[in-house]
């Protein structure tokens, strides 16, 4: 079977902004890949690139062994796209959206109205079925988006940044109906700039800086890289950052970095909360004083700087549109 | 999961996707009351005032100025409708909803032709309240029931040529507002016409403008149709005149916006 998608030295640029930079990407069918980066890095290019709704300028891009640029129409028969902005229309029901797409995907009425009642069941809109989509709640719009890019059962689920901007309980609820897609069969490709989405949902992990692949790996391949979780430690005197950073040096193989400024220390650790009572044993016998300590995930910006050895560049990424 | 069964074909063709896109498009209006009841207030209280406040001090010759007010009202008042089709598709662009259409099977040109087809189907209920207001002070016909009907015909034309134009802004204006702001550059035209005042009482460089462009083509075709021989002396021409002139300037409308628009859409 071809490949879901095969990306190789994929080149879009805007103008004077280079967006995809070469981007090479394979991704196997039966997989969910996530494609995770800061703003401007490329993530939504690429989306849109794989969805036809952008011409590459250069290289090769293939969505189930069919080119984006040649056969663009047999491309859009296996894809569903769900956007960053929950493309349905607020002046009609959530049935009636469903109906719609279900139609444009050349299905007859009564199929159109069994695979829509069978979505909005899937995603837990039944009851809200018949109200106009503008009643709806963000999330609840947002399912909707979902629910309009599945009715046309696709083999290639496309998502740009589906929970950008919900509410957690939302992102969980929308979490959870993706899950149920991916256990049932459908391929994933979703973009995000959320490190513990990518880890939710992803079989494998793609990240991309500038246009280019900078790492790609398992979930769990990419936390032994960059370290499962952080431990931050907030001292009482700037005195003891050192003795800190040196106690928490033995906790495990990475460098704990210092940050003056904040008095802070933080740490990449391999393993969970019995570090944390480590790290407080030996901040304990160094007699450091603490203000607040804390195990976190490591945000995208540590996942970075431990893959890449280079930090976010902030500027440059709010430079950039959101492409 | 949504399994469709594997006889169904996965596309829609040409006529089905206009079909079902203009649908929402007539969903869309009809379940907006704002859009509804703000678009009819608007164009009885502009006739009013042109009726009423202006209309005394402009000299119509051979006719009744509400008579010769109306066909211009109604007229413009296509135009004015048709404005909406700018922020309307500049909206859609902005909000993903053409993305998500870009990303079907479906022929692109439906798209588009689904949206000037919705739009010129609400057309016909702007007509018919501005032709109500216009008949409730005072208008009245002076040709026959065929004409009348010839000029709601030819004024169906020119709303979808015009479409095509207001189309074409909303696709390159960006967002919303600037495309409304964009699609207001035909208030200027419309007054540069013979739509409220005859050309005859403007400076002479201005009357070889309004004379010539097509909203005074088409005012006037829909004045004679509706008011017979006594428009038909005014402005010196019989009805196949005006009106063959207000066909050919639609077509030239059609020809120049509906590639532009066809060419910006392909491109995303």
């Amino acid at each position: 079977m071809a490949p879901t998608i095969e990306a190789v030295g994929l080149r879009k640029r805007f103008g004077k902004t280079v967006a995809l930079d070469g981007l090479d990407l394979v991704a196997e069918p039966g997989q969910v890949l996530a494609v995770l980066g800061p703003n401007g890095a490329g993530k939504t290019t690429f989306v849109r690139t794989v969805a036809t709704l952008l011409r590459p300028d250069g290289g090769a891009l293939r969505v189930a062994g069919h080119d984006v640029r040649r056969e663009a129409g047999a491309v859009r028969r296996v894809i569903g796209l769900a956007g960053q902005y929950a493309a349905v229309e607020p002046a009609m029901t959530g049935r009636e959206n469903l109906y719609l797409v279900a139609r444009l995907f050349g299905q007859d009425a009564g199929a159109a109205r069994a695979s829509s009642a069978r979505v909005l069941e899937l995603l837990g809109l039944s009851e809200a079925a018949d109200r106009l989509a503008r009643t709806y709640s963000g999330g609840m719009r947002r399912k909707l988006d979902l629910g309009a890019s599945l009715v046309g059962a696709p083999r290639l689920l496309l998502l740009d940044e589906p929970t950008t901007g919900l509410d957690p309980r939302s992102r969980i609820e929308l979490w959870d109906a993706i899950g149920g897609l991916v256990a049932a069969g459908t391929d994933v490709l979703l973009t995000t700039q959320y490190l513990d989405e990518a880890d939710h949902l992803a079989s494998r992990i793609v990240i991309i800086d500038h246009g280019r692949v900078v790492a790609a790996g398992t979930p769990s391949e990419l936390k032994q890289r960059a370290g499962r979780s952080v431990i931050e430690v907030h001292t009482r005197d700037r005195a003891d950052l050192a003795l800190a950073a040196a106690g928490l040096a033995a906790l495990d193989h990475d460098r704990p970095q210092v940050e003056e400024a904040t008095r802070r220390v933080r740490v990449a650790v391999a393993a969970g909360s019995d570090r944390l009572r480590d790290a407080l044993g030996a901040l304990d016998a160094a007699g450091v004083a603490v203000d607040d300590i804390s195990l976190r995930q490591p945000t995208l910006d540590e996942v970075f700087l431990a893959l890449t050895g280079q930090a976010l560049d902030d500027t440059d990424a709010a430079g950039h549109p959101a492409a | 999961m949504a399994t469709v069964p594997a006889s169904v074909p996965r596309s829609a063709g040409l006529a089905a996707s206009t079909l079902g896109i203009a649908r929402r498009g007539l969903l869309k209006f009809a379940r907006t009351p704002q859009l509804v009841v703000v678009g009819t207030i608007q164009s009885a209280l502009f006739l009013l005032i042109f009726r009423y406040v202006f209309g005394g001090a402009i000299a119509t010759g051979g006719l009744d100025y509400v008579d010769f007010l109306v066909p211009g009202f109604i007229t413009t008042g296509v135009l004015f409708a048709g404005m909406g089709a700018a922020a309307g598709v500049a909206e859609d662009l902005q909000q993903g909803f053409v993305d998500r259409l870009r990303s079907l099977p479906i022929p692109r040109s439906s798209v588009l032709a689904g949206r000037s087809l919705a739009d010129t189907a609400l057309l016909v209920w702007s007509l018919a309240v501005t032709a109500a207001v216009g008949f409730a002070v005072g208008f009245r016909l002076h040709g026959g029931p065929a004409d009348a009907l010839a000029a709601f015909g030819l004024l169906l034309v020119f709303g979808f040529a015009f479409e095509w134009m207001f189309i074409t802004l909303g696709l390159v204006a960006g967002t919303p507002q600037a495309a409304q702001g964009l699609a207001l550059m035909v208030f200027p035209l419309t007054f540069v016409s013979s739509a409220y005042v005859p050309v005859e009482s403007m400076p002479g460089w201005m009357q070889a403008v309004a004379e010539h462009q097509p909203i005074t083509v088409m005012v006037d075709a829909v004045r004679v149709l509706t008011q017979g021989p006594a428009a038909e002396a005014m402005l010196g021409h019989g009805a196949s005149w005006y009106v063959t002139r207000s066909l050919l300037w639609s077509a030239a409308i059609l020809a120049v916006f509906v590639p532009l628009a066809v060419a910006r859409y392909r491109r995303g």
